[in-house]
């Protein structure tokens, strides 16, 4: 199962020219306004056709211009969550949910109406009209409908944008779940948020003016020091993977990571979990030597493995600790004092409230 | 209300008139409408421009182009003569023809406000979701538009019902065969001592009005009230 693409699409002055393929789980593509992801994930549903290359999914073309072939939305059985949910409004949540039901193949197999309204938490909704519903809770029956129409991909434009924070707390633990699963529904998340992105994505692609920018498994994109400039100083950070071993009576819980063991306030995730940790670069500290008497308890040994300057006064610098990865901010003065070089022993220190809860998913 | 026997025919006329020609309008007002919401053609303004013009004509004007092309010796009624032996002028099917031409302007205006109120979006979702075209007229748009149908019936119903400089111009004032309501009050307004048979048709004149009015007004709220149950959103 899996999503293959090389499409051109000109609008104006802007051209959309790339390609990629996008296995199982969630494949994430961000990128800034106008980059081109709507443009993208509109080609993919089939909402708009692109001028040239092709689609398909699963070895079935669904557009193809050298063969004409331009399969239209209707057949393509993507769900597709609008970032306005777009639920139509004279039919009640139970209706809106029957409509991709009502739509799906004959014969399809998945789960059940109230199978989907207990995994959303739609349950007590069923009778509201729109209307009356929060954004959480419409993107929550939007979500639901797409699943509905037994779709055999998911796209998901920006669905969390228009939700604030709180709200995409609640929603955020939802897509999580589905990820695990809808047995292997591959989805295609289009955002500009990276701290979702981290939390959900497995494959990431960057976007920029209409061209892929880096491509690949979350891990190693977000750990590439290159793609700081475009993601934005502040956003930029690796994902560091670890599991819950407990959880201590003053809040704090023991992780264990590759490289060490590390301590953290506000996990929730029960023991045993394999969690993630979006670590932004600004908030790793790099050390020649063994730190002692410091306030944080998260050193980590890591080993220098890339370094990157020339962006203003800064160095960005990709270390690996033991298979994970971490990105760090420096002065380029400090990578200078230091004699940091590629293959070079230091350690890492992590502040432990730094990370918050919402760059904490599974 | 006590009505006499050439009264009740004239009440009993307009009424005919005024239904059928509400159910020859609707499709083709349908189309229209979507064509001008919806449409990119060439010729889409001169379209619109032609669909309104009776709105802004002197309904006499409209009326007697309408004896130009419609009577027995005009381009077009000559041919259904000759054709089909149908005749227009002079006839009650030549009055309901008059009220289709008055309140298709009417009509047009009230459903393409319906459908540019429709958001698309709500349309390609439907698609996105394994809905035909079809099925997502049948199943979104209409629902969605059929406040606006129904009250752009309304008003064709009601202009049907008024309808007197075009249709007394093409089908003239014939007592039981094409005198409908207006042109009954006209004609006992006419004569000395008609005026109590004329209020009373005038009483009967008002009463479809506002009840026409009255519903259009409900519909065209329900459709607003609909329709933007999906603004919320953003």
């Amino acid at each position: 199962m899996s999503l293959d693409l090389k499409i051109t699409k000109r609008l104006g002055a802007f051209t959309l020219d790339l390609g990629f393929t996008a296995p199982n789980g969630v494949t994430a593509v961000f990128g800034r306004s106008a980059a081109g992801k709507t443009t993208l994930i509109n080609a993919v549903a089939g909402l708009s056709e692109p001028d040239s290359g092709h689609i398909t999914l699963n070895d079935t073309p669904l557009f193809d211009a050298a063969q004409r072939i331009n399969l239209p939305a209707h057949k393509r059985r993507m769900g597709y969550v609008f970032q306005d949910a777009r639920l139509f409004p004279h039919m009640d949540v139970t209706q809106n949910l029957r409509f991709g039901l009502r739509h799906a193949p004959t014969g399809s197999t998945g789960p059940s109406l109230d199978e989907v309204a207990d995994l959303l938490g739609l349950t007590d909704l069923l009778k509201r009209r729109p209307t009356v519903l929060s954004g959480g809770e419409k993107q929550r029956v939007s979500l639901g409908r797409a699943l509905l129409s037994r779709p055999k991909m998911l796209l998901m434009d920006e669905p969390l944008a228009a939700l604030d924070g709180p709200r995409k707390d609640n929603i955020l633990p939802y897509l999580e779940r589905l990820k695990s699963g809808a047995a292997g529904l591959p989805i295609l998340y289009v955002s500009h948020a990276l701290d979702e992105i981290a939390r959900l994505a497995d494959q990431l692609v960057i976007l920029s003016k209409g061209k892929i920018a880096a491509s690949g498994s979350i891990f190693d994109v977000l750990a590439d020091p290159a793609i700081v400039p475009l993601v934005g100083l502040r956003q930029a950070g690796a994902v560091l993977q670890a599991t819950v071993m407990e959880h201590g009576d003053d809040g704090i819980s023991m992780l264990k990571t590759n490289a060490g063991t590390i301590e953290l306030p506000g996990v929730a995730a029960p023991v045993g979990t394999l969690v993630r940790l979006h670590v932004w670069a600004e908030d790793v500290i790099l050390s020649r030597t063994h730190p002692s008497g410091l306030s944080s308890v998260n050193i980590l040994p890591v080993t220098v493995k890339s370094i990157r300057t020339g962006d203003g006064p800064g160095g960005t610098i990709s270390l690996d600790a033991a298979g994970d990865q971490l990105l760090t901010r420096v002065t380029a003065r400090a990578v200078q004092d230091l004699d940091l070089s590629e293959g070079l022993s230091c350690f890492a220190v992590i502040k432990a409230t730094s990370i918050a809860a919402t760059s904490i998913g599974r | 209300m006590m009505l006499d026997a050439a009264s009740w025919d004239a009440l009993r006329l307009s009424l005919l008139v005024a239904c059928t020609a509400t159910l020859v309008a609707l499709p083709i007002a349908l189309w229209m409408a979507w064509l001008l919401a919806r449409g990119e053609f060439r010729g889409k303004a001169l379209l619109s421009a032609l669909i309104h013009l009776p709105l802004v004509l002197p309904p006499v004007v409209t009326g007697y182009l309408l004896l130009i092309g419609f009577g027995r010796n005009g381009p077009i009624g000559g041919f259904l003569y000759d054709v089909f032996d149908i005749t227009l002028a002079f006839r009650w099917t030549g009055a309901v023809l008059a009220a289709v031409i008055m309140g298709f302007p009417l009509m047009v205006r009230a459903m393409r406000l319906a459908i540019e109120a429709v958001d698309p979006k709500l349309e390609q979702a439907a698609a996105t979701l394994g809905a035909k075209p079809a099925s997502v007229f049948a199943s979104v748009t209409l629902p969605l538009i059929a406040p606006g149908i129904l009250a752009g019936a309304v008003m064709g119903f009601a202009k049907a019902i008024g309808e007197f400089g075009a249709t007394i111009t093409f089908v003239a004032n014939i007592p039981g065969q094409t005198q409908t309501l207006p042109s009954a009050i006209y004609s006992f307004l006419q004569v000395p001592g008609g005026e109590s048979r004329a209020i009373a048709l005038v009483l009967w004149a008002c009463v479809i009005a506002i009840t026409a009015v009255t519903l259009s007004e409900w519909l065209a709220q329900r459709v607003a009230k609909r329709i933007r149950g999906i603004e919320g959103n953003t």
